[in-house]
């Protein structure tokens, strides 16, 4: 923007000025207190992460002097901790371990949006759609499809839900980061549903909401998927969804089925797709074990969270394995069938076991083999 | 992403939502407004797709101008009047950033419209973005300026000192309280649409002035994000008009919204451009001309009138009040006279104004000197530790004020105080309007309706109150605005660093009990009482 001409008519503008306001240019006291000093580190120096993330949510059992000044209705303020069942001593020693921040978030994000793009661009250029047969091609517009609504309503109403709701901005920040997750790979979902629908001459690019909406083999994950969303209490809703939820029915569906089945369909582009959402989980289940960790590992809480979270289990367990079953006739969909339902539901149950095993909770019996 | 495949990318993700049959999303923030009869207003259009790669080249361009102020070593260059405020500014505004971020699943709950809560998914990926890059640019400062004392405390100050908890209204403000209030007209109407011109444009115009061009760097890169988050707040307010029961709650909240907002923020970044700013060109803008072309014109003209027509009855007294408070009263003035009474309790160092100074306020605000100019000469006198106070407590024709209970900005145009028996409590507000929020507003019922979801004004409002009638030394070391000697204090009057003796210490503080205006309000018999609010009225806080 050009500097406009004053009334006399000359260009006015700042004149620089040497100020010599650098660091080290004068010794007094604190003139090397370059650190955030407020909060300690979980290693020598603080990373990155932890300086733009840590305290930025203040809390009145740290430095906020006058508390909370603005409150709901029922007088509640601030981020209760009382929004969960489970307690911890100290909320704030949460670290993300995948130490979120605004460049972390965009690298990834377009990083993974870049590979989905380079991917169908190569898929297109190559041909690669011409090699589905007919059954396959209706499995990816149908139930591939379907599965971006899951996507999108855990992403929405689980995930961008409860970022409001936890004490620590490092809790509600990796919980954001999720439902970021989840968005974008419903849309990129639902953007390879457009793109097929422009290529594949017979693809029928609406079913998905129908079969989401109505087809049997989808009512049950439709109704979990439902129920996770009305959940009131935050850590419940994110372990009943990223260590139940996705276990059972995520992992099942994405990586069982869709990856295990669709090279042998002549389908290499969907798995490449589908394996970014996995990257995203697998980013996600890591904060989520590292809270949960923490949480039951807590000297003072941890027996009452343990209680809380078998309990929890008892509840969504149950729930999860219904729609876990009720996907089972997709297993026998394709024309080549290369693993059985059965043993894909053994695998989503042993990885569920490890995380639950891994939180110190009790087996619970619906996962005995 | 072209516009044609980006419309066609658009609509096919509008396919994501369903209407749920088993179950609906949890009811977590209750709202009075009602969207039943709206029809659907769609946003901007944004898809991930091409926000995700967008945002990353923003942030690409930013790391290199941070890199390039590094490597061209901006800091010589930088003016420490300017960069000690930032320490106040970039402690308060991550905060309200996060905020924006977490009142996003407030407004999705409350609009039945899944169109805009793609929208707003999106502004809270901005929002956490404004957040921790603005934390970031904090940090830089911290690591390359001169004195880093009040950046390396910055998020515990901010949250204990008054002027943080000031700041913090403009945060927690989105995010408590009825859904739609909080989320949609408090921070989307009103703070992003109106008052981010003066934060994210005015002032970083004014940070180059000043040597500092990453500021503006970083705060032109999330002022392109607002624009997005405009259009969602006006997207949903015209969802609310579309229902009648609507209009009384809308006129409440834009009348609250409004006001605050203009106590709040005008007191700051007034503040921060007037008196942190070294360019004292005539042709400069004061912030009163920027005000009006940003705020007045660019945002009460052209975005809050035309609502007129839709039957909603626009708050034009209290915008022109918010003129003649900035014009007329010297709002911005009195201000920074507060805050540079107060330095011992900040956690950043306040210059004092010279004759140059002195001579552009005169031109841009004629009578400036004849009511604060002889007061700063005695900031400057005192500026330096020699055997006497700091200059809240000595005798220069300064009375330290009532805090206002509703903006805790203090009651600093005097003659418009109010003092009312509020919930059992004596309490002084700098105005009818803030007043009117407290006692009228923020309650269960307005104007003989239910409002059972309206917020409530919460915690320990007075700061002062916090400690009554300690020793001022003392308080300085709760509060842990000390460095690391453990005796200089992080703020001074001056910006002298050059020589030990010219920074004050504890021992220069002690002995000095800091009283509660509040408290000893509530100590005074009604007739003591009416007299002090009547004497209060027309002291002149003039230095002679």
């Amino acid at each position: 923007m050009s500097t406009p001409p004053t009334t006399s008519g000359t260009r006015d503008f700042p004149k620089p000025e040497f100020t010599d306001a650098e660091a080290g240019a004068l010794e007094f006291p604190s003139s090397n207190s370059r650190s955030y000093n407020y909060f300690t580190p979980a290693r020598m120096r603080a990373s990155m992460y932890e300086d733009v993330t840590v305290d930025v949510q203040p809390d009145p059992d740290r430095h906020l002097l006058q508390g909370w000044i603005y409150a709901f209705a029922d007088g509640q303020a601030g981020y209760p901790k009382e929004w969960t069942e489970l307690r911890s001593s100290d909320w704030h020693t949460f670290l993300d371990p995948n130490g979120e921040w605004e460049q972390t978030i965009y690298r990834n994000n377009a990083g993974a949006v870049r590979q989905v793009q380079n991917n169908l661009t190569n898929a297109k250029a190559g041909g690669a759609y011409a090699k589905w047969g007919k059954g396959w091609t209706e499995f990816v517009a149908h139930h591939v499809g379907a599965w971006m609504h899951a996507e999108h309503g855990l992403g929405m109403h689980v995930f961008i839900a409860i970022q409001r709701s936890a004490a620590t901005n490092m809790i509600n920040n990796a919980m954001s980061v999720n439902g970021a997750h989840k968005l974008r790979f419903a849309q990129d979902l639902a953007l390879y549903n457009l793109d097929l629908s422009e290529t594949i001459e017979d693809f029928d690019g609406a079913v998905h909401r129908e079969v989401w909406q109505s087809e049997d083999v989808w009512q049950s994950v439709r109704e979990n998927v439902e129920r996770l969303t009305a959940i009131q209490d935050w850590a419940e809703a994110l372990f009943a969804t990223n260590v139940i939820f996705e276990s059972l029915v995520g992992e099942l569906f994405r990586s069982e089925l869709v990856m295990q089945i669709a090279a042998r369909n002549g389908d290499y582009t969907t798995p490449t797709i589908m394996g970014v959402g996995e990257n995203d989980y697998s980013r996600d289940l890591s904060y989520t074990r590292a809270l949960l960790t923490m949480l039951v590992t807590d000297e003072t809480h941890g027996a009452h969270n343990i209680e809380t979270l078998e309990r929890w289990t008892e509840r969504w367990l149950p729930v999860s394995l219904a729609a876990a079953r009720s996907l089972q006739p997709l297993w026998s969909q394709p024309a080549e069938r290369v693993i059985r339902f059965e043993d894909s539901l053994d695998r989503a149950k042993d990885r569920l076991r490890g995380i639950l095993a891994d939180l110190r909770l009790t087996e619970p019996k619906e996962l005995v083999s | 992403m072209s516009r044609q495949s980006l419309t066609k990318a658009h609509k096919k993700i509008t396919e994501l939502s369903w209407e749920p049959t088993f179950a609906t999303p949890a009811e977590r923030y209750a709202t009075d407004y009602k969207f039943d009869k709206s029809p659907k207003k769609d946003p901007l259009k944004q898809v991930l797709r091409s926000y995700f790669p967008m945002e990353e080249e923003k942030d690409n361009r930013v790391y290199g101008a941070m890199d390039g102020a590094i490597r061209g070593n901006m800091f010589r260059q930088v003016q420490q009047r300017w960069m000690e405020w930032q320490k106040l500014f970039l402690s308060i505004i991550p905060f309200p950033e996060i905020s924006a971020a977490r009142a996003m699943p407030m407004s999705i709950g409350a609009v039945p419209n899944p169109q805009i809560h793609n929208g707003l998914a999106v502004q809270m990926i901005d929002e956490v973005r404004h957040s921790t890059i603005q934390m970031n640019l904090k940090r830089l400062y911290m690591n390359h300026y001169i004195d880093p004392a009040g950046f390396d405390i910055s998020e515990k100050a901010f949250s204990n000192c008054y002027a943080g908890t000031i700041g913090r209204q403009f945060g927690e403000g989105f995010i408590t309280g009825d859904a739609i209030t909080a989320a949609n007209v408090y921070l989307t109407v009103v703070a992003e649409t109106a008052f981010t011109n003066t934060l994210f444009v005015a002032m970083p115009s004014e940070a180059a002035a000043n040597g500092d061009y990453l500021l503006p760097t970083v705060f032109h890169s999330v002022q392109s994000d607002e624009s997005r988050h405009i259009s969602n707040g006006y997207s949903i307010l015209l969802m609310a008009l579309a229902d009648e029961d609507n209009r009384q709650l809308l006129e409440r909240d834009l009348r609250y919204a409004w006001w605050n907002n203009h106590c709040v923020v005008d007191a700051a970044i007034g503040t921060f451009i007037e008196y942190g700013t070294k360019d004292r060109r005539k042709d400069r803008e004061s912030y009163a001309e920027m005000w009006r072309r940003w705020i007045y014109d660019d945002y009460y003209r052209s975005y809050l009138i035309p609502l007129e027509k839709y039957g909603l009855v626009i708050p034009h007294d209290l915008v022109e009040e918010a003129w003649n408070r900035i014009w007329n009263k010297g709002y911005v003035h009195k201000v920074a006279q507060f805050f540079s009474t107060g330095w011992p309790v900040n956690y950043w160092r306040i210059d004092g104004m010279t004759d140059d100074d002195f001579e552009w306020f005169e031109s841009k605000y004629p009578g400036w000197y004849n009511q604060y100019g002889k007061w700063w000469e005695a900031y400057n006198r005192l500026r330096h530790p020699n055997g006497h106070k700091p200059i809240a407590f000595e005798d220069v024709g300064y009375q330290y004020p009532q805090r206002c209970w509703t903006c805790m900005v203090p009651c600093l145009v005097r003659e418009d105080i109010v003092c009312d028996e509020v919930d059992g409590q004596w309490r002084t507000y700098c105005s009818e309007t803030c007043h009117w929020t407290d006692a009228v507003a923020f309650r269960p019922e307005y104007q003989g309706r239910p409002t059972p979801s309206m917020g409530r004004l919460t915690g320990k409002r007075e700061w002062e109150t916090m400690y009554h009638n300690w020793d001022l030394a003392d308080i300085i070391t709760d509060l842990g605005y000390v460095r690391d000697d453990g005796k200089t204090l992080i703020p001074q009057p001056h910006l002298d660093l050059d020589d030990p003796k010219k920074l004050w210490t504890l021992d220069d503080v002690r002995g000095l009990p800091f009283p509660s205006p509040n408290v000893t309000l509530n100590e005074m018999s009604d007739a003591e009482r009416e007299q002090y609010i009547a004497d209060y009225k027309v002291h002149p806080n003039r230095t002679p």
